[in-house]
């Protein structure tokens, strides 16, 4: 008899503790989807889905203005105190930078990660995604006071205007009312830099996962029927790369809604949405309207899904 | 009469790789021409060239009397049937097909009409509603047809347009092409690696290997004339007779394709050559037997009719052909 002949058709269990738990989860998938999946679903089911309705239910609370104690009772109190229009000017102010800074890293980043997907190869991918990832590695607040540092009015900014003969161009930017001030790092326009370059690599890389996956020859199709390179970019590129925008802009929108650090230390002393949640859970001790503060957000991206959604955001994929 | 297309003396360089290495060739108007090679033979980039894909290292390109080179893809009334279909995946079938029209500023009732009966003309009425995605693949290769054809183009390019599909679809295709070639009149360039597939469909091929064209001729000229070995050999399967053995037959010592169908087992009619041999190996192809011969240490491949009985396996046998199938080529490769 050969040497395969003499061996099994079906080994027998190796005997072992872990081969006999392989052989267990393999006869049941649901015990092996169960124990990986648990945890992770515990952590987002109760630590983090759970504070969020505690959050929520904070926000119908009140607080009591006498003693500074919260009123455990429902209401809409507090809801009416967010639209007052004193908040309520946050509220706009925070989602027009949120938008506008959406916008531009939208336009900044496309023709870089354009670039990128289509162009780069080989070394100059390695340095793209280096370019894009090291801003990443180092701090945030390193990063954020360097630019103050830079937008300063003694800063290197001012000092390359002025040697370019430009500074009344700078001046006149400053002079303008509401995006203007005395520097560009007390003024709304320095805020908007930081958020533009703090969110950029947030913009750039889901773009440039999505052109990365449509296939060269759509373009060419395009060409091939006609289609101008103009053409080609409004109905065959874009609409397959805006998947990747849309996601792109949920992060730049979501994180410049939510951020107090950037337009605390550059800007003006007006309030965004993330400094009075700060303010208002922290020195004023008012939870129940900080909670309230932190919805608005949520249902600003609720319903900018939703739009994004009914415009064919998602069709392509 | 000025050529379709026309190739005088064109290259395409990549770095150190000659994809196209000095091709010359003119596509007749209203001709089916199938462009016929291995993978990296060049055959290719050549149809990438006529789309305007690619520009010419080297060379001149002329397209109906008027010069390509230089000119953008969307400029050119030269279509492409994309091997994989290259469908756009947001828009639906119509939208697909009507894209032509739509980047050209046709109105949107009259490219919906024209889209509409382009799809009828494939088969496929009232597809318009669906997704390249709902669609199998034989459908989105008609649909990638009727864009093409919706433009009315001056040539019709087709890269391995029915590589992707089964072999029984793909049979009912080449009859479907070759009859939608005949009632439109255009002239359509079609590059295929499926020798099959460029002998029965076109009027003419070209056989490319190495960036260069071997032959170019009839499919009848290539299959019977073969001018070199490789076309020998890539079109059909042919024995190869290297210049001793083809001396020893009689014939310029030159290197000879015999086409294994050309032989018949047995001493059969006068005036044939006969060659003696032992019988190596035999198969069965159903339609048809193989056999391979052992004729003083050169292999021959024989094909005979499945009715005829073969000898078996290490019988001697004799083998005999008609001098004029015997095909000597050019020295070159």
């Amino acid at each position: 008899m050969s040497a395969i002949a003499q061996q099994h058709a079906i080994e027998t269990g190796r005997g072992s503790m872990a081969g006999r738990v392989s052989d267990f989860l393999w006869k049941h998938p649901h015990v092996f989807l169960t124990i990986l999946l648990g945890p992770p679903l515990l952590w987002l089911g109760i630590i983090y889905l759970g504070s969020l309705l505690a959050l929520l239910l904070q926000s119908f609370f009140s607080i009591d203005d006498y003693s500074g104690l919260i009123n455990y009772e429902f209401t809409l109190a507090t809801y009416r105190q967010l639209l007052n229009d004193a908040n309520f000017d946050i509220i706009i102010r925070t989602i027009l930078m949120a938008a506008i800074v959406t916008l531009f890293s939208a336009v900044i980043a496309f023709p870089i990660a354009y670039y990128a997907a289509r162009y780069a190869r080989g070394k100059w991918k390695v340095i793209f995604y280096l370019g894009v990832m090291l801003p990443l590695w180092s701090s945030y607040l390193v990063k954020i006071y360097a630019w103050k540092l830079i937008l300063a009015k003694e800063g290197i900014l001012t000092w390359l205007v002025t040697k370019l003969n430009l500074l009344w161009l700078l001046d006149a930017w400053l002079s303008l009312p509401v995006i203007g001030g005395n520097s560009l790092s007390v003024s709304y326009t320095g805020t908007f830099i930081v958020f533009v370059y703090v969110w950029m690599p947030f913009m750039i890389l889901p773009i440039q996962a999505a052109l990365e996956r449509v296939p060269t020859n759509l373009i060419e199709a395009s060409s091939d029927l006609g289609g101008t390179p103009q053409q080609t970019f409004r109905h065959v590129l874009f609409p397959l790369a805006l998947p990747g925008i849309v996601a792109g802009s949920i992060f730049t929108f979501s994180l410049t809604l939510g951020d107090y650090i950037i337009p605390q230390i550059i800007g003006s002393s007006r309030l965004f949405i993330g400094q009075a949640v700060y303010a208002q859970q922290g020195t004023a001790g008012n939870i129940p309207l900080a909670a309230a503060f932190t919805v608005v957000p949520i249902i600003i991206m609720g319903l900018y899904l939703w739009m994004a959604r009914r415009m064919g955001a998602f069709d392509a994929l | 009469m000025t050529a379709a297309v026309l190739f005088e003396n064109v290259s395409r360089h990549f770095g150190a790789v000659r994809a196209v290495d000095a091709v010359d060739l003119a596509v007749a108007e209203g001709e089916f021409f199938a462009m016929l090679g291995p993978s990296g033979s060049g055959k290719t980039t050549c149809l990438r060239l006529m789309a305007g894909f690619e520009q010419p290292t080297a060379g001149h390109i002329e397209i109906f009397g008027e010069t390509a080179e230089g000119v953008p893809p969307y400029r050119r009334s030269v279509n492409t049937v994309f091997q994989d279909y290259a469908l756009f995946p947001h828009l639906s079938i119509l939208d697909n097909v009507a894209y032509g029209l739509m980047v050209k500023g046709i109105a949107k009732e009259e490219r919906r009409k024209a889209a509409e009966d382009a799809l009828a003309m494939v088969k496929l009425p009232g597809y318009g509603v669906r997704r390249p995605g709902q669609l199998s693949g034989g459908q989105r290769q008609r649909v990638a047809l009727a864009r093409a054809l919706v433009n009315k183009p001056k040539v019709l390019l087709l890269d391995e347009p029915l590589g992707a599909l089964d072999l029984k679809l793909r049979e009912q295709m080449q009859e479907e092409l070759k009859s939608l070639q005949k009632s439109l009149g255009i002239t359509f360039v079609f590059v295929t690696h499926d020798q099959g597939e460029a002998l029965s469909m076109a009027d003419r091929i070209a056989v490319f290997n190495d960036g260069k064209i071997q032959q170019l001729g009839t499919p009848e000229e290539v299959y019977k004339q073969p001018r070199t070995r490789f076309v020998a050999d890539f079109v059909g399967s042919s024995n190869i007779l290297p210049p001793e053995f083809v001396a020893q037959l009689g014939a310029a010592p030159q290197f000879a394709s015999l086409r294994p169908e050309a032989i018949s087992l047995g001493q059969s009619g006068n005036g044939r050559l006969v060659l003696d041999g032992t019988v190596l190996s035999r198969s069965f192809l159903g339609a048809a037997n193989r056999v391979l011969v052992n004729v003083n240490g050169t292999r021959i491949n024989v094909m005979s009719p499945a009715a005829t009985s073969i000898p078996a396996e290490g019988d001697p046998v004799k083998l005999s052909f008609d001098r004029a199938d015997l095909h000597l080529m050019e020295a070159a490769s």
